[in-house]
């Protein structure tokens, strides 16, 4: 149930922590594993990957909302790293494509992607494959131009994009059998 | 980026005390404005009240036909909800089309309303701009202003309102709740957002510390066949250069009702009352529509590069008034 505002504003405020601006203690879970860090509450998810803790699968590309290049996911959901503080994601689960591997063997997606020559440079291939994978989960990938418009927030310098939805055609038809 | 502390609030009383008490302190909720501008040094708090574990995330249908949003819901979720795509598929298809799925993932329906404007000049602390430093002068008159305002301009800013979302919202009569310190108070989404006049800085009328809980959306039958079309440079991943949010209620070809709001074009989502002033009570064919869109467009006011807006701005209405016809044929 949404909040009703007239009958919470009789409520008494609750008194809250305030944390920060210098190096503050946070627990993050990242794929699956629990970590405990010293950052400032400023530090972005991104940051935080990249720099402390040492997963730089993730890549910064412009540090603005504008690329795609950070794609992680969030309770299974997939966000802009750069966009998100890293003390927000306490309590959450934070998966990077370091997580999409089973122990050495890729993911189908990852296998697809190579398979099909989905990237030349390969800077914004992590994000392209959390951000394909999490589009498949979403289900809105049955036609080339669905599978462009929804993978639209992740943007390829090199253009591979039509071998990038041929990578994801592959393990869409796999996963359902066609 | 400057350095911040950060609080988690846990109930709503609890952060609507913390910023009102706190006046170099913001909410946070998806972050994609606020991150992004804190970065830029645009936006300068010392503190972030992070409100996104607080319980205003439901969508309700309410028996009445109407909808109460609430202000976390995310634009993602809001956009599939079946009593969103069922009543009111423009807001639906207003959210859909806007920044990439990643962001709509992120971003909170408070956090769209209250979300900054997208001019260059305003997003570089270098520049002049009067919205981001009162008095310093605006950069876009004289320099880049191709995605600018041609409606609700003024001497002193006329950058284009950037929301999709609030555009469906304001042809829907929206109704924005918020809450403060004194209690709860409702706007209307069309009051919310403030034309720039001389005092471009203002941009809604909520006081420091008031927080959006919710948005209620009240019934209109007439929406269930509406739409949302959205011209922009690119097909996606892109703000609107112009777009057109229509709901029509016709009988035997008559216009016995409409809501036109459009986006890309003006510095609020903005309301077209003269076009709809025009098309009500007449037939509904290509003659009307031109009339109307020319209506709406004739107080524009352009500029060497945002000139080919005007026409771009007509040719928008009139195709989105010519599809939502075609909608109603469907059944
Ligand atoms: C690359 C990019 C492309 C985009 N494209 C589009 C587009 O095409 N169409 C479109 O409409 N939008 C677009 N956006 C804007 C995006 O929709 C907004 O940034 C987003 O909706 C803001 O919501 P948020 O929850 O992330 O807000 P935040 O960034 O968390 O907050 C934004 C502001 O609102 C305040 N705030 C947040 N919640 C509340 C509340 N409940 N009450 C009071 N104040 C509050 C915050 O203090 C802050 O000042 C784009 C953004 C990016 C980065
Ligand atoms: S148009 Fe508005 S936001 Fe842009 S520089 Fe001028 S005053 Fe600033
Ligand atoms: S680095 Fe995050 S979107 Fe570009
Ligand atoms: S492979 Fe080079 S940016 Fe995509």
């Amino acid at each position: 149930m949404a909040d009703k505002g007239a009958s919470l504003s009789v409520a008494k405020p609750s008194t809250m922590e305030i944390r920060g601006p210098d190096g503050v203690r946070m627990e993050l879970v990242v794929n699956g594993v629990s970590r405990v860090l010293h950052l400032e509450p400023r530090v972005s998810l991104l940051d935080a990957l990249r720099e402390h803790m040492a997963l730089t699968g993730t890549k910064k590309g412009c540090d603005q909302g504008t690329c795609g290049a950070c794609t992680v996911w969030v309770d299974g959901r997939r966000v802009l790293a750069c966009l998100t503080l890293a003390i927000t994601c306490e309590g959450r689960d934070v998966t990077t494509i370091e997580g999409l591997t089973e122990g050495d063997e890729l993911h189908p997606m990852q296998r697809a992607f190579l398979e099909h020559d989905a990237l030349q440079c390969g800077y914004c291939t992590p994000g392209q494959i959390m951000s394909a994978v999490a589009l498949l989960n979403e289900g809105h990938a049955e036609t080339d131009r669905e599978i462009a418009e929804w993978m639209s927030g992740n943007i390829c310098r090199c253009a591979a994009y039509p071998h990038i939805r041929s990578a994801i055609r592959e393990v869409r038809d796999r996963k359902t059998g066609q | 980026m400057r350095a911040i502390s950060y609080t988690r609030a846990t109930d709503v009383p609890g952060a609507v005390a913390a910023v009102t008490n706190d006046p170099g302190s913001s909410f946070l909720a998806g972050g994609t404005t606020e991150v992004d501008l804190l970065r830029l040094d645009v936006l300068r708090p010392n503190r972030l009240v992070d409100i996104n574990r607080l319980p205003l995330a439901d969508i309700e249908d309410r028996a009445d036909g109407g909808l109460v949003i609430g202000a976390l819901a995310r634009m993602s979720e809001v956009a599939q909800a079946p009593g969103v795509v069922e009543r009111y598929p423009m807001l639906s298809q207003s959210l859909l089309l806007g920044a990439s799925a990643q962001l709509r993932h992120m971003a909170s329906m408070g956090g769209n309303l209250m979300q900054r404007v997208r001019c260059s000049y305003y997003r570089d602390p270098e520049s002049a701009c009067n919205k981001r430093v009162p008095g310093s002068g605006c950069s876009a008159l004289e320099g880049v202003h191709r995605g600018h305002a041609i409606l609700g301009t003024s001497e002193h800013c006329i950058a284009t309102h950037p929301s999709d979302m609030a555009v469906a919202l304001v042809a829907l009569d929206a109704v924005v709740q918020v809450e403060g310190v004194k209690g709860t108070r409702t706007i209307p989404v069309d009051d919310f957002f403030l034309l720039p006049d001389d005092t471009p800085e203002r941009e809604h009328p909520l006081t420091p510390g008031e927080l959006i809980t919710a948005i209620e959306v009240p019934p209109l039958p007439m929406a269930r066949r509406s739409l949302y079309l959205k011209v922009r440079d690119r097909e996606s991943y892109e703000f609107a250069l112009a777009s057109a949010a229509v709901a029509l209620a016709l009988e035997d070809g008559v216009i016995r009702g409409v809501r036109l709001a459009l986006g890309g074009v003006a510095t609020k989502p903005w309301r077209a009352h003269r076009a709809e002033e025009t098309l009500l009570g007449q037939p509904a064919d290509e003659d009307m529509f031109a009339r109307a869109a020319a209506a709406e467009l004739a107080p524009a006011v352009t500029r060497p590069m945002n000139a080919f807006k005007a026409e771009l701005a007509r040719r928008t209405v009139v195709r989105a008034l010519r599809t939502a016809v075609a909608l109603r044929g469907e059944t």
